[in-house]
């Protein structure tokens, strides 16, 4: 499937004798996929996969959550036990997932407007918990799929089908809301920071407990366009100007807006006991012989 | 080789779809070494692809591939697919 | 099989029909719930969540019924039997997740426990008023499995009934109670473990690369792999193919809907299940259903007390509903009286049957409390006349 550029001696059987990478990690007949050209979401595709081969993980125990929407997508090109679910509800459906089997390795694989608008209440409940998920959002300021409408990530100012005249709602600030609802890992990074967001990945997927990584990435169809910011990768270019390396910032400073720094790197990095080891010290200490400890 | 300006020697390559890609330009955009450039022919969705202008300046390091949100381009190191190469073969030893 | 002696309370009790059911869903197998408090259904999940950590499983209450439902899905395919509770306002959130559970065919069984509505409504009294709710209430077209029991006993043995309903076909299946049978206590047999029969879920036998998570078999059912076997399954809501992949073309959209829907309809006469008493020859048929099939009888005692021949039907299984039995039934009466707390939901889908053939006069009843024997009686005598 590959053309070389370097020799010709590939066609011994109609088959490459290397591949893209990110391949084995794809159902490729699900190839080309529907994302927009300049869309981000790929990108983000390629480093985690990237990190699912450097972790070396079982990818027969690695199960991807996603709601609904552009990034919502992602589950089924990926080839893994994949789940595509209701608009908003990724993260619980992943917390039985999670529950019902502890063994699996479950990533939700979301949109901002998926992940923060309609499904808000469960990200927050999921972080208070420390449900033992890894939640990645790749937000792009806009509900893409349904043609560009202001999301709870909106930047004050910018332009969308729902605010014409401009956004004039304080965008959530997602770092900050994962870390006061109690997140043991977050952190941010932007599709220009692939090596970066590469070892992120590899990083959070060895980590347990509610760990969580927002990637910024372009919508050149629907944010860019509409708010004459050009293409893709004058977005890209941008977060490569504005970003700002800042390991452990706090939080509170991490908010993000149509112009100025774009904080990136690990925010939090803390352990606490996730839900099912919470469950079954504490039934075990209060209950002794009589629980019958879970383990799926 | 009596004038002695240094002959640079390309460290890997890059393989490309051109019908999978969408012309982002981000492998052209963000290659440490500009060794990328538009092709000057379309694709069959009349996109510019990329192609190799400056090979002997391609390490191989593969960001192209991390960057390429259409899974249309990767690089490798020449060493890497040789073995590449090889663990293929030894795994299809009918080629 | 039979039932996995762990869950089960083999004894004489004397329970409400809230804890009979949960007591119904752990002799079933069921291992993990997924709730949210709504009066007047809490008792089943309270008791769930003291008597779970002995038995082994897990009970986890999630921030709405949005979530309670469809965690409960994500349960489903890390392998468990599983169950959610509701009542009315929560019964309304968990809509969306009905049709998922639906269209991704994850067996599950929902346990709503009906009081006064709309909205708020009459959270502490009964009602009979979400029948149609579970049938037409989540978008699209689907088939659902809903039964009503009468008593804490039914509601012991039809909660098994539904958790193996629920394997057998891959829907979610609906326990209907009301308010009045959720909160009455009477006297409960929970068997032995090995006297209770119990569907286990059609797992594949198939190779990871053989298998086709939504190819059915013969009888219109495709078999189940969880996550973590290495078939590398894909899950989704949209309209999809064998493989599981997004199809979203009418023809795809007719060979799914029309399969899904047809495991049931295909199957309403061997489903149903109606408990008849004197329906051969009587002149008037009352058609009843949960508590209000408890007081018809009540009427049905006193009008054969005046001379009257009236037969009486109990529909234990309302969805599907039991269109060919009540369409026979119709041939055997002068009329059918159907009393419900409602102001009339399945006397449309008895009339349906009937087609005009005698008439259908309903007792209807706005909820809050039950029937007024009375009512129903002076009903029959005036369907006899």
């Amino acid at each position: 499937m590959s053309e070389t550029t370097l020799n010709d001696d590939q066609d011994l059987s109609g088959l490459p004798l290397v591949d893209n990478p990110v391949m084995p990690y794809l159902r490729q007949e699900r190839i080309p996929h529907i994302w927009c050209p300049g869309c981000g979401i790929g990108t983000t595709v390629n480093c985690f996969t990237r990190a699912l081969e450097e972790a070396a993980l079982d990818l027969d125990k690695v199960a991807i959550v996603s709601g609904i929407g552009c990034t919502g997508r992602v589950a089924g090109y990926l080839n893994l036990d994949s789940f595509h679910t209701t608009h908003g509800r990724a993260i619980p459906f992943a917390t039985g997932l999670k529950l019902a089997n502890p063994d699996l390795n479950v990533v939700v694989y979301s949109g901002d407007g998926d992940l923060f608008a309609i499904g808000g209440n469960h990200f927050m409940h999921a972080a208070r918990r420390n449900m033992d998920l890894l939640v990645v959002c790749v937000n792009n300021f806009t509900y893409g799929m349904t043609g560009g409408q202001v999301a709870p990530t909106t930047p004050i100012g910018a332009t969308q089908t729902t605010m014409p005249f401009g956004n004039f709602e304080n965008p959530a600030s997602l770092p900050f809301l994962a870390d006061a609802a109690g997140a043991t890992f977050v952190a941010r990074w932007t599709v220009f920071h692939v090596r970066q967001l590469t070892r992120c990945f590899k990083e959070a997927l060895g980590k347990k407990g509610f760990r969580f990584i927002e990637i910024m990435a372009p919508c050149p169809t629907l944010f860019l366009r509409r708010n004459r910011l050009g293409d893709g990768v004058d977005m890209v270019r941008q977060y490569k100007e504005r970003s700002v390396l800042r390991n452990g910032a706090d939080t509170k400073e991490v908010a993000v807006g149509m112009e100025g720094d774009i904080v990136v790197g690990t925010f939090v990095d803390r352990e606490r006991p996730t839900w099912l080891e919470a469950m079954n010290s504490h039934f075990s200490s209060v209950l002794g012989d009589r629980y019958r400890t879970y383990g799926g | 080789m009596s004038d002695a300006t240094p002959v640079r020697k390309a460290k890997g390559t890059v393989f490309v779809q051109p019908e999978v890609c969408k012309g982002c330009s981000y492998c052209i955009e963000f290659c440490p070494t500009d060794c990328l450039e538009f092709s000057r022919e379309f694709n069959a969705k009349g996109y510019h692809f990329p192609v190799l202008g400056r090979p002997e300046d391609c390490t191989g390091c593969g960001l192209c591939g991390l960057y390429c949100p259409d899974f249309a381009i990767f690089g490798m190191r020449f060493k890497d697919i040789e073995a590449a190469k090889a663990a293929s073969l030894a795994s299809h030893p009918t080629r | 099989m039979t039932a996995d002696p762990k869950g089960v309370l083999t004894g004489v009790h004397f329970l409400d029909g809230d804890h009979a059911a949960c007591e119904g869903a752990l002799a079933a197998g069921c291992r993990f719930v997924s709730g949210y408090p709504i009066t007047p259904s809490t008792e089943v999940v309270e008791r769930f969540a003291q008597r779970i950590p002995m038995v082994g499983g897990v009970f986890i209450q999630m921030e709405d019924e949005l979530a309670a439902s469809i965690t409960m899905l994500g349960a489903v395919w890390g392998g468990k039997k599983v169950m959610t509770v509701t009542s009315g306002p929560g019964l309304s959130l968990m809509m969306e997740h009905l049709g998922l559970a639906y269209i991704t065919e994850a067996p599950c069984v929902f346990i709503d426990v009906q009081r006064g509505g709309p909205s708020t409504g009459l959270p502490t009294l009964p009602a009979q008023a979400d029948m149609m709710q579970v049938k037409w209430g989540s978008h699209g077209d689907y088939e659902i499995i809903a039964l009503v029991p009468d008593s804490p006993q039914e509601c012991f043995d039809l909660t098994i009934k539904a958790f193996n309903l629920a394997e057998q076909w891959r829907v979610p299946v609906f326990l209907m109670m009301d308010e009045v049978v959720g909160h009455m206590t009477e006297r409960v047999v929970i068997p032995e473990a090995s006297a209770i029969e119990i569907t286990e879920r059609r797992w594949t036998k198939k190779a990871p690369g053989e298998y086709r998570p939504f190819d059915a078999c013969a009888d219109g059912v495709p078999a189940m792999a969880k996550a973590g076997d290495g078939h590398r399954i894909h899950v989704t809501g949209l309209t999809h193919d064998e493989r599981g992949w997004p199809a979203l073309t009418p023809k795809s959209q007719d060979k799914l809907i029309r399969r899904l829907t047809n495991k049931i309809r295909d199957n309403a006469d061997a489903l149903a299940d109606i408990r008849e008493d004197q329906c051969e020859g009587a002149d008037v048929i009352v058609v009843s259903y949960g508590i209000t099939s408890r007081v018809a009888s009540s009427a049905v005692l006193q009008a054969r007390a005046q001379g009257l021949k009236v037969g009486h039907a109990r529909l234990v299984v309302a969805w599907p509903f039991p269109t060919t039995r009540i369409a026979y039934l119709a041939t055997q009466c002068r009329a059918m009286v159907v009393p419900e707390l409602n102001l009339g939901q399945m006397v449309h889908e008895v009339s349906r049957a009937v087609a005009g053939k005698v008439p259908v006069r309903l007792v209807d009843h706005a909820g809050g409390t039950v029937h007024d024997p009375k009512v129903i009686l002076d009903c029959i005598l005036g369907a006899a006349r």
